[in-house]
């Protein structure tokens, strides 16, 4: 497992993470990694957009204008260009990162809380309860993700909260599943034993043995999601069943510019760039981190 | 095997039944009245009820679900709101073109996903192994339905090379054998392609590099195997694992198809979802998915059990 277990003194609450210098150790291994470096700059790059973008950019990015639709990229006074409706391209991809981001990272987030909870509450309990929570997370495993994100979202109607509600629920029962099996490993460990033979209560157990060797495996599999659900999220917006217009985001933008391909391509294919080097970074991020902790799987 | 299959259908019965469940919710969990788009505007009470008592709204939950359920089972899967046909022959129409262009885009990720694999696990941090590897984490990466569209930019607006939608000449929906057709189906099997590309590749490069640090392997070479008979052990030693992912692989892009049928206007069942959603068609919109849903069941079923029927050792476990 991920964080060794240290001795718990009883009546003290530990600390989530209780051995700092194995964190300390997995980022001096991600320090040394190039490639891990490279990825966190971009996303910290993108974070700075999505927090500081309106002052960066001072264009108005909702202004339209009739005469300037559709310029080619290096046009003076649009660098990137134009979009159909003579919007500043430079303007809408740099507001869009707040947007992109905040509808592909939140599923992740609330899933990560939710399908840890679930999980950790089946493979702790076990027995009827951990079964009957665990068969229904895999009736929900069972559609394929795109799908299941589809039909939720399809059937609730466009709009933000319902995009974001759908990406939760697809995300759910795969963290659930992970942190189920490392819980039910958890349970048997002889620390959890020591712990319970000493007169632990089932909840200082959980808190303490299982949360904080769980929630370090839990965590890392979430990272490696964060990339499937920034295309997945961009791609309902693409679909017209996320961000609504006139809001700049990533995905919404390629779909109302996938009309003007045959006039301004290289144009209407720039928010596609955005979403595919946030998605690499992430995927890189997550690669780095896993092997940096060396949780296998 | 025999005694392990029917375990694994005594399993699935249930899984069954619950995805039925959550698609027949589908329609319950939609705000509003699901007879709206077809009612006009000024429709009286008594127009509405005899609507809703024809689609069966008027009764409980649990009554409706088991009356649903039962018509399903039978195939009927109700009737579109829109079009006034049966969702079932909607389905059965769109289907065989997913499947088909679902199954060229496995073929070709597979092989290609195959080949990186296999060069990246057997020349492990070698620079081979590096360029494959990077090809397979921009696979998994991409946002395909802007792959898709920069495939359209390149080969169809600025090379015209190949069409940009469609599946046959002159809006053809029905898939045929011929070059036309073929030529249609290229740009948008191979955008499908990268996904599952990435992950076979990633999947068997891990595969092969664990396959010969075991001791079997040092053995064979020790023996004086030629490198060629060792690589047949890796293929045999690997093959199980192959070929679920590419078999789950295949139930992923059925059911993850929309975006991509959308850029490219394929008459498959992501196209018909796609207009289902956005006519508010809920009959359809459950119909499509609960096909492909239990599809994707069914799938799982049969990976597991071909690769329990491949590979001794996890009969064994």
């Amino acid at each position: 497992m991920a964080a060794p277990a240290l001795p718990a003194a009883e009546g003290e609450p530990a600390p989530l993470v209780r051995s700092p210098s194995f964190w300390r150790s997995v980022f001096a291994r991600l320090r040394r990694d190039p490639v891990a470096l490279a990825a966190a700059a971009v996303i910290l790059a993108l974070l700075v957009l999505a927090l500081f973008g309106p002052w960066l950019v001072a264009t108005d990015p909702y202004a339209s204008s009739v005469l300037r639709r559709l310029k080619p990229i290096g046009t003076p006074g649009h660098p990137l260009g134009t979009d159909e409706l003579g919007r500043d391209m430079l303007a809408r991809l740099v507001h869009g990162a707040r947007w992109s981001l905040f509808m592909g990272v939140t599923p992740v987030v609330l899933a990560f809380f939710l399908g840890a909870a679930i999980g950790i509450t089946a493979g702790y309990a076990g027995g009827l309860l951990g079964t009957a929570i665990m068969r229904t997370i895999d009736v929900f495993y069972a559609f394929p993700s795109v799908l299941l994100a589809i039909a939720l979202s399809g059937a609730l109607g466009a709009g933000i909260e319902n995009a974001l509600l759908s990406l939760t629920l697809v995300f759910v029962p795969p963290i659930a599943r992970v942190a189920e099996s490392v819980a039910t490993q958890l349970r048997n460990r002889d620390f959890v034993e020591a712990a319970r033979a000493s007169g632990a209560g089932a909840l200082t157990i959980v808190r303490v043995h299982v949360l904080g060797n769980a929630l370090g495996p839990i965590f890392v599999y979430a990272t490696s999601l964060v990339s499937v659900s920034m295309i997945l999220a961009s791609g309902l917006s693409f679909l017209g069943l996320g961000v609504r217009p006139p809001e700049p985001e990533w995905g919404l933008m390629l779909n109302t510019l996938r009309t003007a391909i045959y006039v301004q391509p290289w144009v209407a294919a720039l928010p596609g760039v955005m979403i595919f080097a946030t998605s690499i970074s992430f995927n890189l991020l997550a690669d780095a981190l896993r092997s940096a902790m060396d949780v296998k799987g | 095997m025999l005694r392990y299959t029917f375990n694994r259908i005594l399993y699935a019965l249930p899984i069954m039944l619950g995805v039925s469940l959550v698609c027949f919710l589908l329609v319950h969990i939609a705000p509003g009245d699901p007879l709206v788009s077809v009612l006009p505007p000024d429709a009286t009470e008594a127009l509405r009820r005899q609507m809703a008592e024809l689609y069966g709204f008027d009764r409980s939950l649990p009554e409706q679900f088991l009356r649903w359920l039962a018509r399903a089972a039978v195939g009927d899967l109700g009737t579109s709101i829109a079009t006034a046909r049966p969702v079932a022959a909607e389905v059965a129409r769109a289907v065989g073109n997913t499947v088909t262009l679902a199954a060229f885009a496995t073929l070709i990720g597979f092989t290609l996903g195959a080949i990186f694999g296999f060069v990246a696990g057997y020349f492990r941090d070698s620079p081979l192994d590096r360029l494959a590897s990077a090809l397979a984490v921009l696979g998994v990466s991409v946002p395909h339905y802007w792959l898709g569209m920069v495939l359209v930019i390149l080969f169809s607006a600025q090379l015209g090379w190949l069409p940009a939608t469609g599946a046959g000449p002159g809006g053809s929906t029905e898939w045929a054998w011929d070059w036309e057709h073929f030529r249609h189906l290229i740009l948008p099997a191979i955008t499908m392609s990268v996904i599952p590309m990435g992950i076979v590749a990633r999947t068997l490069r891990a595969l092969v590099a664990e396959i010969l640090s075991q001791e079997f392997a040092m053995g064979l070479r020790a023996r004086g195997l030629s490198e060629f008979a060792v690589f047949r052990h890796v293929v045999k030693n690997a093959a199980p694992t192959a070929l679920a992912v590419m078999g789950l692989q295949l139930g992923y892009l059925l059911g993850g198809s929309i975006l991509i049928e959308t850029v490219f206007s394929w008459p498959g069942t992501g196209f018909l979802l796609n207009a289902a959603i956005f006519q508010r068609d809920l009959p359809l919109l459950q119909g499509t998915i609960l096909v492909l849903a239990l599809f994707f069941v069914v799938l799982n079923l049969v990976v597991d059990v071909v690769q329990t029927a491949l590979d001794p050792r996890i009969r064994r476990a």
